[in-house]
């Protein structure tokens, strides 16, 4: 097959690279060097520093390929959609992958559409099948009861998303060396039909849960929104964020983007700590792939201490305030 | 406003088994429901029919029994259902779906707005909406969480992100693919149940749409599902009782030391 190359998409924001776009790359290599090709990191966006650059080449691309203009700094589907599209068609890869985010899992359908390509959603493994040279592409589906494998076998480029904070970052490395290509932007690709006319930040907020390193999330259990105070306290402790189970969120304690599971958010987290949750099928869907989970819940048959590596059975409003406190003894020691 | 609302029935609950040949959902003698996510997509069209007039299509493609979730959709207050379904359709992935939905589409009335869920709960892909908007060349709108303002070519709209929301004007034609936080859905009413009873649904067929046989179902779609593994569960982790002080006092401590190995404080 003429198609060549493994593609990841970096991803930026107001001139700085998204760590989505380095844990692309640790994916991307591994793939690159089984089928022993290059692997080109592509970016499309507003201007980015060759400095910054760079950090892509440190942590694993052979190649940058960079579409810049400012009419690219915030993302439109139709005009990204024209963009990436045009450069499949141009440079023919076999495989692209972009970050499960918000983004990419509105841009890679766009695009997979109109080439004809075969996309897999929010990947969780990725492996080069040695017999054939085909993408493997692993992703839990139905609430996260089964694990399935993908494959594309008739159609190129192969394309996945792959969901965020799934896999780590390569080491930095300064004596890697690479190129760096910026093309210019081909006015008829731009389409207007939708216009970002405004943004409101709310990450100081809460915090995003999907990239925070901890996450505690109130349930049910909790009884009333200002009980969230001491999730609040415990996750500061942490040095993580609040997340909530869809009792909660329906309940208004919490708000929906806090909201962990099959109708919210799927986390990867190295802490989960679920609290007051019971751990409804649907909720596990959403955090059961956490490095490690920690339980407290007073029901000792609540499914969430199966899936927990540590739990404590007692009752939340005696045990979290208790932790928090000895937590702070901890700091100060 | 004519608004076409794409949904998908999906199992009830997720003790659902699949097939070890195919990969595909064995749907058979499992309870269906309309996608949960879909609810807020037929909500928010019923809302904009009830302000500017028009009306909504539930459109969903799937086996006859599918005809199930068009008529629930009709009793919260759609118009109108239309059942796409073949054989030749099944076990298709979501480049073949939106491939026919998108035909489907063509043969209704004239649409100003097509709203989709965010993405079904079972294949959780979220691929078809964005793919339907690429192939009918509309401009699309995702993870919709608010419709701030509609004028007669276009809307202003509010978009969640990660790091918070967008606001976004977008031209009509378009699609929109929306998130729980748009609406409440509203509960089936009687009268909406009866309606649905003698609502009459037509059945859109491989050949009615005019579609190309080697992009159907299985055969026509570029995905394949070559492995189904069932991931195990039980972490088998350490779990204590804190009923007193001690225990309570006991639990935490152990708490503390396995956070510390963990490397987490």
């Amino acid at each position: 097959m003429e198609h060549k190359g493994v593609w990841t998409i970096a991803e930026e924001s107001e001139g700085s690279l998204k760590s989505v776009s380095y844990e692309l790359l640790s994916r991307g290599r591994k793939l690159a060097d089984a089928l022993q090709v290059e692997l080109v990191s592509v970016l499309i966006g507003g201007p980015v520093s060759d400095e910054r650059l760079q950090e892509l080449i440190r942590r694993g691309a052979d190649r940058v390929l960079f579409v810049e203009d400012n009419k690219l700094s915030s993302f439109t589907t139709e005009t990204f959609s024209n963009v990436l599209s045009d450069l499949i068609r141009s440079r023919k890869p076999e495989i692209i992958l972009a970050a499960a985010t918000v983004n990419g899992r509105t841009l890679m359908p766009h695009v997979a559409m109109k080439i004809h390509a075969g996309l897999t959603a929010d990947c969780t493994e990725l492996a080069i099948e040695p017999e054939t040279g085909n993408l493997l592409q692993t992703r839990p589906a139905i609430g996260g009861n089964i694990l399935a494998t993908i494959k594309s076998p008739n159609h190129r480029p192969q394309m996945a998303t792959v969901r965020p904070r799934s896999s780590k970052p390569l080491d930095a490395d300064p004596a890697r060396k690479g190129s760096i290509e910026r093309i210019e932007l081909d006015p008829a690709l731009i389409d207007k039909r939708v216009r970002r006319v405004g943004f409101i930040n709310n990450e100081g907020e809460e915090g995003n849960i999907q990239e925070a390193d901890v996450v505690v999330s109130g349930g049910k259990g909790m009884k009333k929104a200002n009980n969230f105070g001491m999730l609040t306290e415990l996750a500061h402790q942490l040095g993580g964020t609040v997340g909530a189970s869809r009792d909660a969120v329906d309940r208004a304690w919490a708000k929906y983007p806090q909201q962990v599971g099959l109708s919210g958010k799927t986390v990867t987290p190295k802490l989960y700590v679920a609290i007051g949750i019971s751990g409804a099928i649907q909720h596990l869907a959403g955090m059961k792939t956490a490095d490690i989970i920690v339980a407290i819940n007073s029901d000792p048959d609540a499914t969430i201490f199966q899936v927990s590596d540590f739990g404590i059975i007692g009752d939340l409003f005696e045990v979290v305030p208790l932790l928090n406190e000895r937590l702070a003894k901890e700091k100060n020691r | 406003m004519n608004i076409v609302v794409p949904i998908k029935q999906v199992p009830e609950t997720s003790n659902v088994k699949m097939d070890p040949v195919t990969g595909t959902i064995i749907r058979d003698g499992v309870e269906s429901i309309i996608n949960p996510l879909d609810l807020y997509a037929i909500e928010t069209a019923i809302q904009l029919k009830e302000t500017y007039g028009g009306k909504v299509t539930a459109l969903t493609m799937g086996p006859p029994a599918a005809e199930k979730a068009l008529r629930e959709a009709i009793a919260m207050g759609c118009d109108e259902g239309v059942l796409v379904s073949d054989r030749k359709f099944s076990g298709a992935d979501t480049w073949s779906t939106a491939y026919v939905l998108v035909h489907a589409v063509k043969k209704l009335d004239d649409f100003d707005l097509i709203i989709a869920g965010e993405r079904a709960t079972d294949g959780d892909t979220g691929q078809v909406g964005p793919a339907m908007a690429s192939a009918l060349d509309i401009p699309l709108a995702s993870y919709i969480s608010r419709i701030d303002s509609v004028r007669a070519d276009g809307m202003t709209v509010e978009r969640l992100v990660e790091e918070g929301y967008e606001t976004l004007e977008i031209d009509l034609p378009a699609l929109l693919t929306v998130v729980k936080e748009i609406s409440y859905p509203r509960l089936p009413t009687l009268r909406g149940k009866q309606k649905a009873r003698n609502t009459e649904l037509p059945v859109l067929t491989a050949e009615d749409l005019e579609v190309e046989e080697v992009y159907l179902g299985l055969k026509g779609s570029p995905t394949r599902v070559v492995k189904i593994e069932t991931p195990k569960v039980t972490r088998g982790g350490t779990i204590l009782k804190a009923v007193d002080e001690e225990s309570m006092n006991d639990a935490i401590e152990e708490l503390v030391e396995f956070l510390k190995t963990r490397e987490m404080i």
